[in-house]
Parts: C-alpha cells; structure tokens; sequence
C-alpha cells in the first residue's frame, strides 16, 4: 500500500491532500492545469436544494495574509449539480465530498438524500457553519442542540457517511464536536471561516457588500490548528483539518494536532498548482521525519 | 493554455505619473491569444499581499517571448510591483480570460476604440492587430488630467487619436463621450476598456452598433473558480451571471447588466 494512502469512513483516499469546498468550484477550473485523479479527494462547492446567484460584489478582501469572502454560496442548484457536474467529476479517479447546505433542515436533509446516491460521492460535508448567508449554514452550527438534530436528520438519509464542517465562531468547538459526534456523525471537517471586516479607511464604510465576510489563509492558521488540536482531544471520529493551508509544512502540522486528512483552501487561489505540489513533496517530508506513513503524522501532538 | 511561470523582468519604467511599463519573459507568452487577456501576477514570495493582481496585457511579441503590461502603481500590491528591475523574476499565471474578437472586424471596416485610464493598456494590442488585417481604429482615450496620459504617440502611430483629460489638461476637455459625440465619421463597431460608468455611457449612446465591452472587478483565482467577480446578465442572454475573470473579461455590448 502506498504510503500516503488513507481510509476513512467512506473515503479511500491515495493520499490525504484535497482542496476545500468553495475554493475549487465544481473542478473544472483546476482540470485545465492538472489531472484530478491526482488528489485525495475533491470537496465541490456546497450545494443548496434551489439555484443560488450569491451575495452582491464586491465579495472579497484582501487583508494581511489573508481573505475575507462573502459569496454566499452561489451555486447551481441541486438538479445540476447531479446531471451535470457530478456527472463530469466522474471522468477522474477520485472520490467527491459533497458540501450540502441550505436554509431549513428539510432542505439539508432533501439535497443530502438526493446527492448521496451520486456514485462518485462517497461522502458527504455538512455545512453549518457558512457565516455569508443571512439564514441557514452558521446558524445551525453555532447551537450543540440544533447541530446535534441536524446531524442527524441527514444520517437517517444519507447514503453515505457524513462529516459535519464546524464553525470557529463558537466559544466552545470541542462541545459541537462531541455533540455531533454523538448525533452520529461519521467524521469532521473544520474549520470553516472566521468572520471578519475590513473598511475602506477614506469612507470608513465595509469593503465587501455584505459587511461582513468570511476571513481565510495563512492568517487563520494558529487558530484552527488550535481548534483541530482540542476537538482531536475530544472525539474519536476522524477530523479532515483546514484553515490557512499552505505548504506541505503546514500539512504535517494539521495531522499532527489530530487530522486524518487535510483540505486546503485559499491557497489554490494564489498557486493553483498547490495540491499536486504538496502530494508531490509529502514523501520527502516523511523520510525527513523518518516516517513510513503518512497515518503516522496523525495525533503525533497528543502523544 | 493557462500556464504558471517565473518571467524575467526585461525592462520596467514609469511612462507617466504612478503609471509603469513592465516588459517580461518567458515560454508563457506562445500562449497568449490575443488582446484583451490577462495575467494574473504574484507580487511577492511571501503570504503578504497574499493574493495575485489582475492586470491587462498591453502587447505581445511572440517572435522574441516577450509581453507587456502597463499598470498604475496604486495599492500594496502594485506598489511592490513597481519596485521590481530588470534580471528579477515575477510569478506569473496566464493567460487568463477571453479578449477582444479581431475576427469580428473585417478589412476596409472603420472601427472606434475607446479607452479610459488604465483601461487603455490592453487596446493597444488590440489596434496593432486591427491594423494589420487593414481595419482603420479611431482612438479616443479618456484620463484624468495629462500626467497620467500613456502611449500618445504609440496609438497616433496605429491611427486616428483623440486624447482628452477631464481637467483639459491635454487634448479635449470633457469626457471620451463628449469627443464621441463630435466624431462625424460613421463606424461600424466599437471596442472599449475602462470603469463601468463610461462603459456604461458608451453603451447607451450606440445601443444599435456592435460593441465589445472589457470589464473589470475584484478578483480572487482568476480562472473562475471562486465566484468573486460576478457581474448580473441582461434578459438578452440565457445565463443568469457571468465571470469577469473566465467568462470575460470581454463581453459583447448589452450582456453583463450596467
């Protein structure tokens, strides 16, 4: 077996490194740089039950080391993204994490049953934790209780396994964590983006049209390693960790504080090439640390 | 083929007030198209500023794999930029977007383009390629005052070339509207690149003429992937949106919603 390779609830992975959702659209963009089958996986952009334009622009802003967006989960709408962007993943030899979100739980829980019966979506992320929209996504996961309920909405219908992706805008991540866990959740993503400002200093008004939005890259980095390091600590489902990732240094950090698998996200924005890049360099870096498996990185923290 | 590539800088050189000529190498530039394209730069090796820079191809010589770019030096990002010389190398990703239809304009045809500000750069290409299958460009290129006025004489070289400053500085007083409204020669298409209000106004005052609009908005990847720079479409096309980065940044006259 190769020494990257990594299985998770519902996932065979040929190695650990996938980009995030909402950062590599449905990979079409990406398809035209590189081969696909190359990552571990690919987390499409969420998916919500009707067509949705989005937020009005400007929707990004740069700030130190980091972005702050507020698209609001511009997509195509369920039917679509099943006939047609499913359907074009296909083609590549690599499993499909598909982000659902929506409005009311009837919505998450119809996109979620629909959706898992794609052959190529071999798991599910539950996104409840978008902070551009104005109802659904953070608002479910901001609350254990209702974080809980949801959860487990979408698992008695799911047909695959589910991962629930956490927000950093909570007090206490690890009580969400343990509370989907006990909803049944099979594994977790996090984190989604911290909510930030940033204002044109002349007019003192926010950049981005919706205010506020959701602040990403190397910036966000400490605080979700942290977050990964304290809910590893708390569950014993497995954790795809993101936040600010980078480089394949950044990768080893992520397992180390407890992930099973990396998503990265921002980061493809800046060099598109940097999945296949970091898969490229991860064996040089286990021989570095005199590692056999990339597995072995996983919890190396804690231990 | 969008590639991603380390440039030389060949030559960098301030050609009016804050505004900068830069000339790159490298294999990236066999695969540029045509005007109205775009590269998206890395401006620093660092996380900070994190994001690339969207900036217009101004012309492109694929005899010596050489391309240029003009850019106005106004925030963190081109301000870094601006500080590169000659021999340093620049992250390049490119070429991005569609540019402007050269096959739409046919030998013989008398064609208008007009410009606004840092909007001028990628016309100038496009009018090298004009001339060469014998189409006649009139140049109108709007600016703010006369010290921000680039390549006078470059376009005057193509063409027709009407400059005109809102302060009348240089050239006509006024607005590129206010010399197109005098232009008595009949023309059978317009191009244009510049801010949304005089695409805006252009639009308006041909609304029978075939026209090419380049846009412009905040971007993040540049390949269409983000989401970020979604502009709303008009009732005359199917699609409810389009990208500026990968749908564009080159649209026809009365698709994206002004």
């Amino acid at each position: 077996m190769s020494r990257l390779a990594i299985e998770l609830p519902g996932l065979s992975l040929k190695n650990p490194i996938m980009p995030a959702s909402g950062c590599f659209g449905f990979g079409k963009e990406y398809a035209k740089l590189y081969d696909l089958s190359k990552l571990g996986a690919i987390m499409i952009k969420a998916t919500t039950l009707e067509t949705r334009l989005g937020n009005p622009t400007p929707r990004v802003a740069e700030t130190a080391s980091g972005m702050l967006n507020a698209i609001g989960l511009q997509n195509p709408g369920l039917e679509k993204v099943i006939a047609e962007e499913l359907v074009w993943l296909e083609q590549y030899d690599t499993p499909i994490i598909a982000n659902v979100a929506g409005t009311l739980t009837e919505d998450y829980v119809e996109v979620a049953k629909q959706i898992s019966k794609s052959k190529n979506v071999h798991a599910l992320e539950l996104n409840i934790s978008c902070p551009n929209v104005k109802c659904g996504g953070i608002t479910f996961g901001t609350d254990p209780a209702i974080a809980a309920e949801l959860t487990a909405a979408v698992k008695a219908v799911s047909e695959v396994p589910v991962y629930v992706k956490l927000s950093p805008n909570v007090t206490d991540v690890g009580e969400i964590a343990r509370s989907v866990e006990a909803a049944g959740a099979d594994g977790i993503t996090m984190i989604n983006t911290l909510v930030g400002m940033r204002l044109d200093t002349r007019t003192g008004k926010p950049v981005i049209a919706n205010g506020t939005g959701g602040l990403s890259g190397p910036a966000v980095k400490p605080v979700a390693l942290r977050m990964v390091y304290e809910v590893a600590k708390q569950v014993s489902i497995p954790i795809i960790g993101m936040g600010g990732i980078a480089t394949v240094e950044d990768v080893i950090d992520f397992m180390s504080a407890g992930a099973s698998a990396v998503a990265v996200g921002t980061a493809n924005f800046v060099d598109p090439f940097v999945c296949p890049t970091i898969i490229e360099q991860l064996p040089e870096k286990l021989d570095w640390l005199g590692l056999n498996h990339v597995s072995e990185l996983t919890g190396r923290s804690h231990r | 083929m969008i590639k991603q590539e380390r440039m030389c800088v060949i030559e960098q050189k301030e050609i009016a007030h804050n505004i900068f000529e830069m000339t790159l190498s490298g294999q990236l530039v066999q695969e540029m198209e045509g005007p109205g394209q775009f590269v998206h730069i890395r401006v620093s090796d660092s996380t900070e500023p994190l994001l690339r820079r969207p900036i217009s191809i101004a012309s492109i010589n694929q005899e010596n794999n050489q391309f240029t770019m003009i850019y106005r030096a106004e925030g963190r990002g081109t301000t870094l930029l601006a500080l590169k010389k000659a021999g340093e190398e620049v992250d390049v990703l490119g070429p991005l977007g569609n540019g402007f239809p050269v096959h739409e304009a046919q030998n013989g045809n008398t064609v208008v383009l007009v410009g606004g500000g840092i909007g001028v750069p990628p016309l100038y290409e496009l009018s090298k390629r004009l001339v060469e299958k014998g189409v006649k460009p009139i140049h109108v290129l709007g600016f703010q005052t006369q010290e921000v006025v680039f390549y006078e004489e470059e376009f005057r070289k193509l063409g027709e070339t009407h400059i005109v400053t809102v302060d009348g500085s240089l050239g006509h007083e006024g607005f590129v509207t206010t010399v197109l409204a005098e232009l008595e020669q009949d023309f059978s298409m317009y191009f244009t690149c510049g801010p949304v209000p005089m695409l805006t106004a252009i639009q308006n005052m041909y609304p029978d003429k075939k026209g090419f609009l380049s846009f412009e908005e905040r971007m993040g990847c540049g390949l269409g992937a983000c989401f970020a720079c979604v502009c709303k479409t008009t009732e005359q096309v199917e699609v409810d949106y389009v990208k500026v980065c990968s749908d564009g940044p080159v649209f026809p006259a009365g698709v994206v919603q002004v």
